[in-house]
């Protein structure tokens, strides 16, 4: 299960203060069960105002969200969040980390540390176990943090910009990795960038965001194949189309640089 | 290693240079050895072991040869209870006022009202409020140290990342479970920051009420020298006075790195 259904879903912070800003505003579309879907938008349109109301760590101020049906109330270890900053805690090893779930939960030491071995080793991590975060290269951070959502058998991965922060080279890498464990897992990605290429790289649809206040500007199923050929024909044309309609959307006086931030690919 | 014996060469030799001066002037003659007595004939004063028995100066015999022992254990004691109880103090007051923002309100003003108050300053209503004895002694350092410490933890409590807060929450922690598990571990390093500047501070508040009242400890050795005119006496609290609190620092230091090893690599 996981499916996610918005309804008419607006944001805006600080309501009441002087600082106001709508970041969401009527936004519909929903996940389907075991769907990767990526969200891209011009910086500040609420991506990550999204995530954090799919997450239920915030609440929209209009409109409703459910996950399998059920509104969302608060946070749930089932909807796993993911940032772009590393946010493993660096007093607690790796092992200790991926654990920290469980242990929340009040499984006993040696259980949850069996259990997150299990999930250090499918992340390729099995040797850093205990390591300290700092000793980690920013990949192996994320995918240490990958780790720790599987580890509560999460159904649902919501991904803000995670690879962001990575050199080009192992942004590649984990774009791969992602979709390794996604295949046959069976668990729904939410995953937001402002990379035209990784999203036409892993989504089996991509969600276009307006400008703030975000709305929903479009929805285009990717059809094709994986492992998919990042210079085939097929790619080079979404990639065209996803420039074609985010064109209107970067402001203008940052158009030309913000697309070509959002075209910084790893075929470069 | 060879760092080390680099580091221990240099201490040997800065104050191996000093007390060889010392000496030196005392040998030609240049000083009043009855006012500056030389390192060598103050050190030997410790020989006279049953001055330090006097009830004005040791403390109730706790045991062995060298009773000079029970005032270095006095003022040590003191000071360690008190910054002990000021750090237990500071993070359950803290922590209160972290999450009751009527009682931060509350208390704020106050606590910055008294915080900038020397410990010293403290002396004279610690020694009429407990008589004389370690009670005020012990209060000295606490209110030296608390008032800073409590404002720190605040403070710290509210910089804490929040991406640790809201990985914590994604992962099911209750708001007890985020205090102890996040909040509490990532202040840590900051209020042993403040523990080690303030040390000195409370180290003196200490020594200042062994003089002026409470009649123990290595304070009262230096005062008791001077009514008796036997500034070998006074020399050897000083010494005392200088090691016990390097060693103090020294301590403090190593725990910080022990156990918050992780804060010089990573920042929270
Ligand atoms: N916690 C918050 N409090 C107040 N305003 C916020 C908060 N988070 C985001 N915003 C505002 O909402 C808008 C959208 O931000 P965000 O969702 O972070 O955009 P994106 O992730 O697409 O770059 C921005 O104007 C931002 O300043
Ligand atoms: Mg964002």
């Amino acid at each position: 299960m996981g499916e996610i259904v918005c309804t008419n879903v607006t944001k805006v912070w600080g309501v009441g203060t002087t600082r106001e800003v709508a970041a969401l505003e009527n936004v519909s579309f929903s996940v389907r069960h075991g769907e990767f879907v990526v969200v891209i938008g011009p910086s500040g349109c609420g991506k990550s105002t999204l995530l954090m109301l799919l997450s239920g760590l915030e609440m929209p101020t209009g409109g409703t969200i459910t996950y399998n049906g059920e509104p969302i109330t608060g946070p749930d270890a089932d909807r796993s969040l993911i940032f772009q900053q590393p946010s493993l805690f660096p007093w607690r090893s790796t092992i200790d980390n991926v654990a920290f779930g469980l242990q929340l939960r009040g499984v006993p030491r040696k259980e949850r540390r069996q259990q997150a071995e299990k999930f250090l080793r499918q992340v390729g991590l099995r040797e850093f176990a205990n390591k300290h975060p700092h000793e980690l290269s920013g990949g192996m951070q994320q995918r240490a943090a990958i780790a720790r959502a599987l580890c509560l058998g999460a159904d649902v991965l919501l991904m803000d910009e995670p690879f962001a922060a990575l050199d080009v080279q192992t942004r590649f890498h984990m774009q791969s990795f992602l979709l390794d464990i996604w295949l046959g897992s069976g668990k729904t990605v939410v995953f937001v960038t402002h990379h035209i290429d990784e999203a036409a790289y892993l989504a089996d649809r991509v969600v276009i965001f307006t400008a703030r206040p975000g709305r929903l500007l479009d929805s285009v199923d990717i059809d094709m194949p994986r492992p998919r050929n990042v210079i085939s024909p097929d790619f080079e044309r979404y990639r065209a189309l996803f420039v074609e309609r985010l064109r209107s959307e970067v402001t203008r006086a940052f158009q030309e640089q913000e697309l070509a931030e959002m075209l910084d690919t790893r075929i470069k | 290693m060879r760092s080390l014996a680099v580091r221990a060469g240099w201490w040997v030799l800065s104050v191996g240079t000093m007390v060889g001066l010392w000496e030196l002037a005392a040998a030609l003659d240049l000083i009043n050895t009855v006012i500056l007595p030389p390192p060598r004939v103050f050190i030997r004063e410790i020989e006279n072991q049953a001055q330090f028995l006097l009830p004005q100066i040791g403390v109730q015999r706790i045991g062995g040869n060298f009773v000079a022992l029970t005032a270095i254990w006095a003022s040590f004691l003191r000071i360690v209870s008190g910054l002990a109880l000021a750090f237990i103090a500071a993070v359950l007051l803290g922590s209160l006022a972290f999450s009751l923002r009527v009682f931060h309100k509350l208390t704020y003003p106050v606590i910055t009202l008294l915080a900038p108050i020397a410990p010293v300053a403290w002396i004279p209503f610690a020694l009429v409020a407990f008589g004389i004895g370690d009670g005020a002694a012990i209060f000295v350092v606490f209110v030296g140290i608390f008032f800073v410490l409590e404002l720190a933890a605040v403070n710290s409590m509210k910089n804490v990342d929040q991406h640790y807060i809201d990985t914590a929450r994604v992962l099911g922690a209750s708001r007890r479970q985020v205090m102890w598990h996040v909040i509490f571990p990532a202040i840590l390093p900051n209020l042993f920051v403040i523990m080690r500047v303030n040390l000195f501070g409370a180290w003196m508040g200490v020594l200042t009420a062994e003089m002026v009242g409470v009649n123990t400890g290595l304070g009262t050795i230096v005062l008791v020298g001077r009514q008796m005119m036997n500034m070998n006496l006074t020399f050897l609290g000083m010494a005392m006075i200088g090691i016990v609190g390097y060693l103090l620092d020294a301590g403090l230091g190593l725990l910080q790195r022990r156990v918050l090893w992780w804060k010089s690599v990573a920042h929270v």
